[in-house]
């Protein structure tokens, strides 16, 4: 399990690597968060519940990043520990963190949302499922 | 991008021949250099754009084009509703109508040089910015709505700046055809506490001298002089416009199919203008345009009663406030006959010639001012609106420098305390939240801003007025 981000000329690029779907989605988030503040610094003391469904896995993906934006924006919250399971092309997830503490957390940038540029969910040469798009801040 | 994959047509125009699914051609303004350091997602990204229904004359990208999403960013596209035309929801983009306000200060260098340090802490205790920062205001669910509905009027009736301002706004402080039940809930809860916020990443406020006069008639009309100081708000319409984006694009991409529409980019995702979806989404679209005009007119407003407080009957006048992610129903000449074409504009600037009836009385002679904002070191620049402009890409112009550098390359290159003390050895104050957005925004991570406005000005687009150069800078 592995979350990397990539470039992308204006943005940024967020990668979740996981033995499957899920864990791809779970790792994705702690890129997500990482855009933000260090995910290492973000205590998982309160568990918020998120679901989604959509037509297609890669549609679930950014509709899944977009769930979590939407609950950093209106919670003041952010991210760090996710558990996450996938039932066809939907989704329950709970996302644990805290509220935003700016000094400690220092958070960067807010992420406007998920774009569909770069957007896959796939299988790597090696089995690995890897799930990725670019987000815009 | 390799110019050889291009037809130079003119010393700063350059063809994109139409191929495959391509309706119309491409055009991109810019110089030599700048086309070779142009990412080759950008002509891509214009052929896919030239593929959509409805397309007319082109898919245009301004001098300071880079990689977007679905449109490039510096795109410009114009639909014909008549013709089977679309709107795009990836071709506004999440930040609907992110724009840059500037306001003349009636300050000079000389005044405001010895008290910039302090002007900046007061503007930065002063205006909500960063991530998790809030606004004062909360607004009931009829305030939103008339909030969406009014835009800087509404804003102006709370008693947030002047009557006098709204002249000096795009569409006079209110986009027409605004509909707020179009807004979801879930948008209207995101916004709930962030009216007069000015966001993160590369929203900024800043405090600027007057550095460059080019076109002295221009500038006095603009009521520019060498020596000023004026103060550039960059920020759009927050989170209402960002969830919008979001709901809608996904709606559009799924819709698409069924609308028979290929998509050559899902990014690209749209819906007939004329339909159920695409009507859904202007209304909303136009209800983000005016929270983002709401929203610069609040931020106006506090950086007023921060001038005041350093110093007393400072009188800050807007000169004009232009937004560049939006659509909007205009008129425009297309082989000698009027048509009524919705203009996507993606990361550009509308820039109305001399004479345009949309402008106020103030700028009929000179053209609308055009303005462009740079990074935290490097200059920003007032354009005006040409003849030329109007007829070549629907009177759009550049919109900013455009990113040189991915935000992980300007981390891993630069340090925010760095930049700052680099910034502050060359008289510029830099106040932010977070250092390393600091350095995810160093001026260097650009393009240089020169070369784009310059190109601009060039290809007839929009031409230099003045330039400006950072004093003092608030980030988000």
């Amino acid at each position: 399990m592995a979350w990397e981000h990539f470039a992308h000329g204006a943005d940024i690029g967020v990668r979740g690597i996981g033995a499957t779907q899920a864990e791809a989605f779970e790792q994705a988030a702690l890129a997500l968060t990482a855009v933000v503040a260090d995910p290492a610094g973000i205590a998982a003391q309160v568990g918020v519940d998120l679901c989604c469904e959509a037509p297609d896995i890669e549609l679930l993906f950014a509709d899944w990043l977009n769930a979590v934006i939407y609950a950093m924006a209106t919670r003041d919250m952010l991210f760090s520990r996710f558990e996450l399971r996938i039932d066809g092309h939907a989704l329950t997830a709970t996302a644990w963190g805290e509220r935003v503490d700016r000094e400690r957390h220092q958070p960067v940038v807010e992420v406007k949302g998920a774009t569909y540029t770069a957007l896959s969910v796939a299988q790597d040469a090696g089995g690995a499922w890897v799930a990725q798009c670019v987000v815009d801040v | 991008m390799d110019p050889a994959r291009l037809t130079r047509i003119g010393e700063c125009e350059w063809q994109l021949p139409m191929t495959g699914a391509m309706r119309v051609p491409g055009i991109i303004y810019a110089d030599e250099a700048l086309i070779r350091d142009m990412d080759d997602k950008v002509p891509e990204q214009v052929a896919n754009v030239a593929m959509l229904p409805g397309i007319v004359k082109a898919s245009f990208a301004m001098p300071d084009a880079h990689w977007g999403y679905g449109f490039p960013i510096g795109g410009v596209a114009a639909f014909d509703p008549d013709e089977g035309g679309v709107v795009s929801a990836g071709g506004v983009g999440f930040d609907i109508s992110c724009g840059v306000r500037m306001l003349r200060t009636g300050l000079s260098v000389a005044q405001v040089e010895p008290l910039k340090r302090v002007l900046a802490d007061t503007l930065f205790e002063r205006i909500p910015a960063g991530v998790g920062s809030t606004g004062a205001l909360r607004l009931s669910a009829d305030d939103m709505d008339a909030m969406l509905r009014g835009g800087a009027g509404w804003a102006v009736a709370q008693g947030y700046g002047a009557p006098g301002d709204l002249e000096r706004i795009e569409e006079h402080g209110t986009m027409a055809g605004a509909d707020p039940r179009r807004v979801s809930d879930a948008a209207k809860r995101r916004q709930r506490d962030e009216m007069g916020t000015l966001g993160s990443g590369n929203h900024y406020l800043e405090v600027q001298r007057v550095t460059d006069v080019y076109d002295r008639m221009t500038a006095e009309s603009f009521g520019l002089a060498e020596g000023d100081v004026v103060v550039s708000i960059h920020c759009g319409s927050r989170g209402l416009g960002h969830q919008i984006g979001t709901e809608f694009l996904r709606e559009m991409a799924i819709g698409a199919k069924e609308a028979g529409i290929v998509l050559p980019d899902r990014e690209l995702a749209c819906a007939p203008i004329r339909s159920a979806l695409g009507e859904r989404y202007l209304g909303a679209m136009r209800a983000a345009i005016n929270c983002a005009l709401a929203n610069r007119q609040i931020l106006t407003q506090l950086t007023r009663r921060a001038f005041h407080a350093v110093f007393p009957g400072a009188r800050l006048e807007v000169l004009y406030d232009v937004s560049h992610n939006t659509c909007k129903l205009e008129t425009h000449v297309v082989d000698g006959r009027p048509r009524k074409l919705y203009v996507h504009r993606k990361g550009a600037t509308r820039a109305f010639a001399p004479g345009h009836p949309d402008l106020p009385l103030a700028f009929h002679a000179t053209g609308q001012p055009v303005l462009i904002g740079g990074s935290m070191g490097t200059s920003s620049y007032v354009l005006a609106g040409t003849s030329r402009g109007a007829t070549a890409a629907f009177a759009s112009a550049c919109h900013g420098a455009g990113r040189s550098m991915s935000r992980h390359e300007a981390t891993r290159k630069f340090g925010g305390r760095k930049v700052v003390d680099d910034l502050a050895a060359r008289g510029i104050v830099i106040r932010s939240p977070s250092m390393r957005g600091v350095a995810e925004e160093a001026p260097l991570a650009y393009k240089d801003i020169a070369a784009v406005v310059d190109a601009a000005d060039r290809a007839g687009l929009a031409r230099k007025v003045a330039r400006v150069q950072p004093m003092a800078c608030v980030k988000g």
